[in-house]
């Protein structure tokens, strides 16, 4: 079942643009990577399918309900579909781990202040931080704030999760135990998950399939698992997996 | 259009046993949890074998309930996949008991962070001095086209407010005065108390107030946001001492500006209460005729001395609770109130003790 479905999409910043009639679909369940080299635009694609920036024409389809130019109560019927993890963690500094996770659920569930904290910290038992919960973000390495921030996006029970670079700053083994946590979030909850990422062994160890994107098409320049991605005839694409440098 | 009325999860009794049925999802959670909190004990049977869907929250509602003893039956392979996630065999930590307030430590802690504000502060003025002697046989290090750059924020740009509120300051204080001494004729020495207040007194520490708010309020922000961004750290494995390479300059630009800054606002102070003192039918030329009888050389300088020491002080502080601030945008901010505070009672204890040593000179 289709649960995203970018149509045409047109993305511009002033005068320039970024990408150019770009069509995808993301199925529910599936772990899907967006990917490409630095400047592509896989951070602005992903602002346009959070909602932070409207594309110059094109539609998003999330859930079925249009997000481009939708009205306050679709939009925010859409928002409360989605969970996002930014770069940076971006975790409230002033606030515990703990609150942090909590204040979605206190603002939106409706649900008893006990009942809140328990789900809260079972979604920090989740991604393995139910014994940080006391602390504060500055108190947490940068592998774990992701994972308060992986926690965070989780609390209002979204069916997609965006993750914008995960791995970005992390050593290996952080990284490899982020993929783990993916991958076991994926089959354990049922979520869709779209993660930005540049990262070689990020893209081999979760993704179903990947979106590639390249600067030189404005766009997609091929989709398909990384096995295949990794055996595209187009050399820009096959390089990027060989780790062969752009011209 | 019964379906709004009728709830979408339901927890009722079938016999001996419960059943939940429905969506157990967060939306539709919180009638249920607090049903099954009052009404399951454990031993309890609930069948789940009626759940249509499960999301996270609805599991941490399961969890609960199988850490109370409730047996849960019939639970779908998927939503059992769930609540395994959450390893129910494993109880989750106690959240720390709330810490009573003893007024004795509480006190003590207050003391101990007082004096510790102290030292950090006595440390910071003997490592600001230590290092200005060291850049003082090399100037030329000094950058100088960072100082000329702060001047300007901090004198120029600060011009259109200096003008607002001094102008207003003796265009009220003139009023004021004006108003009670013309009972007694006594108009024309308006101009006298003028010259005294505004030279000795209020123009360096109205200048000062506003240096406070406009200047160091920002130092302190800047380089707070640079501690947040470990840009002070980038300094210190370069080898470069934040001290000359960051506090230095703004000391020295605000040092430099603020005896201007408080000259402009004594001749636009002074200027307001002339143009008051007009409508009253005292002329400028007696007006200015009057002030340069009462005030003299040791005022002015008086006043000069003032204005230099509070923007030393601004500048100290403002950067001493930049390069004190903790992590995170909350820290900047905190920061940032805490030295407008602490800038301003500094200020008016120096004005106090200026007084004091005045009248001991004879000044």
């Amino acid at each position: 079942m289709t649960i995203i479905e970018v149509r045409d999409l047109v993305c511009r910043y002033g005068t320039r643009t970024i990408l150019d009639g770009v069509s995808f679909d993301i199925h529910q369940g599936d772990v899907v990577t967006i990917l490409g080299g630095s400047g592509c635009g896989k951070s602005t694609l992903l602002k346009h399918l959070i909602g932070l920036i409207e594309p110059a024409s094109g539609s998003i389809h999330i859930g079925g309900d249009e997000f481009v130019g939708a009205q306050s109560d679709t939009r925010q019927r859409i928002l409360r579909r989605i969970g996002v993890m930014y770069q940076s963690g971006a975790l409230f500094g002033s606030m515990s781990v703990l609150d942090n996770v909590r204040l979605p659920l206190d603002t939106f569930s409706g649900l008893s202040p006990d009942a809140i904290e328990l789900i809260a910290r079972l979604k920090l038992r989740l991604v393995g931080l139910e014994d940080f919960a006391d602390l504060y973000p500055a108190e947490l390495s940068g592998g774990m704030q992701k994972r308060a921030a992986i926690a965070r996006a989780m609390a209002l029970e979204p069916q997609i999760l965006f993750l914008d670079e995960p791995s970005a700053g992390l050593d290996p083994v952080t990284s490899a135990g982020l993929d783990a946590l993916i991958r076991r979030l994926a089959e354990s909850q049922g979520m869709t998950f779209v993660v930005v990422t540049h990262e070689l062994a990020s893209i081999q160890n979760i993704a179903d399939y990947a979106i590639m994107l390249d600067r030189s098409v404005q766009g997609i320049i091929a989709t398909g698992t990384p096995a295949e991605l990794a055996g595209h005839p187009d050399p820009i694409v096959s390089g990027f997996f060989l780790r062969k440098a752009e011209d | 259009m019964t379906s709004a009325a009728t709830p979408s999860l339901v927890l009722q009794h079938t016999g001996s046993d419960w059943a939940l049925q429905g969506r157990l999802q967060l939306g539709e959670l919180d009638s249920v949890w607090q049903q099954a909190r009052q009404t399951l004990q454990p031993g309890d049977v609930l069948e789940l074998a009626g759940l249509s869907h499960c999301d996270g929250a609805g599991a941490a509602l399961l969890f609960e309930l199988q850490h109370r003893g409730i047996i849960l039956r019939g639970l779908a392979p998927d939503f059992s996949r769930l609540l395994a996630a959450l390893q129910p065999e494993r109880a989750l930590p106690a959240s720390p008991a709330p810490q009573c307030l003893n007024p004795i430590s509480e006190l003590g802690r207050l003391v101990a962070g007082n004096l510790d504000n102290w030292r950090t502060r006595i440390a910071f003025v003997g490592a600001l001095l230590l290092s200005l002697r060291n850049c003082a046989p090399q100037a030329r290090t000094l950058r100088l086209r960072e100082i000329v750059r702060l001047c300007n924020d901090a004198g120029l740009n600060a011009l259109p407010i200096m003008t607002l509120i001094s102008l207003l300051l003796g265009i009220i204080l003139a009023f004021q005065s004006a108003l009670p001494m013309r009972q007694f004729g006594a108009e024309v020495f308006v101009a006298n108390l003028l010259g005294l207040s505004l030279i000795r007194e209020l123009s360096p520490l109205m200048m000062a107030i506003v240096l406070a708010g406009r200047t160091g309020a920002a130092y302190t922000a800047e380089l707070g946001t640079m501690k947040v961004n470990e840009e002070i750290n980038a300094l210190l494995t370069f080898g470069i001492d934040p001290l000359r390479f960051l506090v230095l300059p703004r000391l020295i630009a605000v040092t430099l500006m603020a005896p201007l800054l408080t000259v402009f606002a004594e001749l636009i102070g002074l200027t307001g209460g002339a143009l008051v003192m007009k409508g009253f039918g005292i002329p400028f030329s007696t007006y200015f005729s009057q002030i340069a009888g009462a005030v003299d050389l040791g005022d002015f300088a008086s006043g000069m001395i003032k204005a230099s020491v509070y923007g030393m002080e601004i500048a100290g502080i403002g950067c001493l609770f930049g390069l004190m601030t903790g992590n995170g945008a909350s820290a900047v901010g905190h920061s940032t109130t805490r030295a407008v505070v602490s800038m301003l009672v500094t200020l008016v204890v120096t004005d106090g003790l200026f007084a004091f040593v005045y009248y001991q000179m004879g000044w």
